[in-house]
């Protein structure tokens, strides 16, 4: 396999505006397709992102030449197949700065590592009157999980509010934590508005109320370098396949003392050391919280997701998705009744808007006749178009394939909406 | 985008420009909620039923130009119809949306304006936005308690 990395010219890769965009666009096969006979201009990469050659090529390869199940055979596959997977955690442990590999947990995705939190650490520790702590931008996934809890236990679910800009109010942050507070869980970035939230902050803070520190991270990794050992974060989840790995797999980052004092959440093979009808003895982190057989193919497709934007350089995927995201903005401005949700000085790559007297579904319907695809909806994050006063936005997300002539294009694609309307 | 025109007809945008018998009715007998959880569209029919007969219908809510559009025509057709008339149109349009593709409905006749929607068939994901006041008022009209859903 060719990676970008053999391909890019050395100033490709380092922080800069000038990315190869066209050549990173023939990595993304899916990209040369038309939809109602014009070009795809795919801007719903904070639903999910698509994948590029190398990834659909790691995992055609090692269904064809590695596959086995891993950790239980003495045969050569099934070797391999260990080896492989658990090259990815060591990969994943450096891609997030983790201080050991075993602090990397393989789950379904973001939502399996949120969810693991709730009941494999706070749920044996939450009592009555106790206190979680979210932000008033999360996602759907960082708010049930902590609302079962909370009617299952009598706890109380706090809110952060944001304000106009939809930044967080600090210091109502502040006032919110208090001795009874048992959990701190927030998105590193909005889905809906783009916020990127002070989450070093966020966590020194809660520290001193010896509170830990949930960070929802599926909308940062594909934008941001995370250090979790720079944030001080006590749990980190993310998503594969929004970083341009397979869905299905995803990771919970946990500081090693935390995980080991915690229950298991699912029993059954491979997270047990030993197992008879009187006792069963669980196995170490990371197996204990990986039961039955794992995403094995998944974990190696995200492994070859984590190369390939290395190989482009996380820095200069950040710099380019925020002059684009400028640029969108700016542009998209300049259409009369176009409202932006979200106005954070610190924002990544999403762009949340409103058409006065056009319905977002209506928008979304007549840009895929464009062949242009966003998301209009309530983004799974109905509390912060309540906060709007809006039942649903259209957004457009972006990653580091799309262009500035995309941009165009979706900005064309509104002025036709807005033809259809007037 | 010629299917475009097809989806957003003349007629359609009237309606959700200006949607017709829009706000709440006083004197409601019947009246059900509806929920598109999908995308979050709710509406709310309201039914002066006597004797059986539609005596006026109203209805409320926020929803795209599909859903306003044919929530707003469905107080149109109805107003006045006995209930069991009432249903079987009910039942005719959500046909005429979810038969098989590329087949010809052959009752367009007797839904009158209302195949004006027909286009919306070629949009899968769209059938719900022109069927959620139907099903609203086919809850309002059975005087069901559980809100009217889409799905």
């Amino acid at each position: 396999m060719k990676g970008l990395s053999e391909v890019l010219a050395p100033e490709a890769r380092r922080p800069t505006l000038s990315l190869d965009v066209a050549r990173i666009r023939e990595d993304f096969p899916i990209l040369k397709q038309q939809i109602c006979g014009r070009p795809l201009v795919y801007l719903d990469n904070a639903a999910t992102s698509q994948k590029p050659r190398q990834v659909i090529d790691a995992i055609t390869r090692f269904y064809s030449e590695d596959y086995s199940n891993i950790h239980r055979g003495v045969h050569t596959l099934s070797q391999r197949s260990t080896q492989a997977y658990e090259a990815v955690r060591t990969q994943v442990q450096h891609f997030i700065h983790a201080a050991e590999d075993r602090e990397i947990i393989f789950v379904r995705g973001t939502t399996e590592g949120n969810n693991l939190v709730a009941f494999g650490y706070l749920r044996p520790r939450l009592q009555a009157g106790d206190e979680i702590l979210i932000s008033g931008m999360e996602h759907h996934s960082n708010i049930v999980p902590w609302q079962m809890l909370c009617e299952e236990k009598g706890a109380r679910l706090c809110i952060i509010p944001f304000n106009d800009d939809a930044e967080l109010l600090f210091d109502e942050y502040e006032k919110l934590l208090n001795s009874r507070t048992r959990l701190v869980a927030v998105t590193h970035v909005s889905n809906a508005l783009g916020t990127v939230n002070p989450i070093r902050r966020i966590v020194e803070h809660a520290h001193r109320w010896q509170v830990p520190v949930l960070i929802d991270g599926a909308q940062a990794i594909p934008h941001l370098a995370v250090d979790v050992q720079a944030l001080d974060c006590d749990f980190y989840s993310f998503s594969g396949h929004k970083l341009y790995g397979p869905t299905g797999i995803g990771v919970l980052y946990g500081k090693a003392s935390l995980l080991e004092s915690m229950s298991p959440f699912q029993g059954g093979g491979d997270m047990i050391a030993s197992v008879t009808f009187e006792k069963t003895t669980y196995n170490k982190i990371p197996h204990k919280f990986e039961a039955g057989t794992p995403n094995i193919a998944g974990v190696i497709g995200l492994g070859a997701a984590i190369d390939y934007v290395q190989s482009i350089g996380i820095e200069a995927i950040s710099a380019y998705e925020e002059e684009l995201l400028a640029y969108a903005t700016r542009e998209i401005l300049k259409i009369h009744g176009v409202r932006i949700l979200g106005s954070a000085k610190e924002k990544a790559s999403v762009l949340s808007f409103t058409l006065e007297g056009v319905h977002p579904h209506d928008v979304g319907t007549i840009l895929d006749q464009q062949g242009i695809a966003i998301r209009a909806g309530h983004h799974c994050a109905q509390p912060v178009m309540d906060r709007f006063e809006v039942p649903a936005t259209a957004r457009a997300s972006f990653a580091f394939y799309n262009t500035k002539e995309e941009v165009d294009a979706l900005v064309n694609g509104i002025r036709t909406v807005m033809e259809v309307f007037s | 985008m010629s299917d475009l025109r097809d989806l957003y007809q003349d007629l359609i945008l009237d309606h959700t420009k200006r949607p017709r018998n829009f706000g709440q009715l006083e004197n409601a007998n019947c009246r059900a909620d509806g929920h598109n959880p999908l995308c979050g569209d709710k509406l709310t029919v309201f039914l002066d039923l006597e004797k059986g007969v539609v005596k006026d219908v109203r209805f409320q809510g926020s929803g795209c130009a599909i859903s306003t559009a044919s929530a707003s025509m469905m107080t149109e057709s109805v107003k006045g119809k006995t209930r069991a008339e009432a249903e079987i149109l009910f039942e005719k349009f959500h046909r005429m949306l979810t038969g098989p593709q590329g087949v010809e409905f052959e009752e367009s006749d007797e839904l009158g304006k209302l195949v004006v929607f027909s286009g919306v068939k070629e949009f899968p994901v769209r059938v719900k936005c022109a069927t959620l006041a139907w099903h609203t008022l086919n809850a309002a009209l059975k005087h069901q308690s559980e809100p009217a859903s889409t799905e």
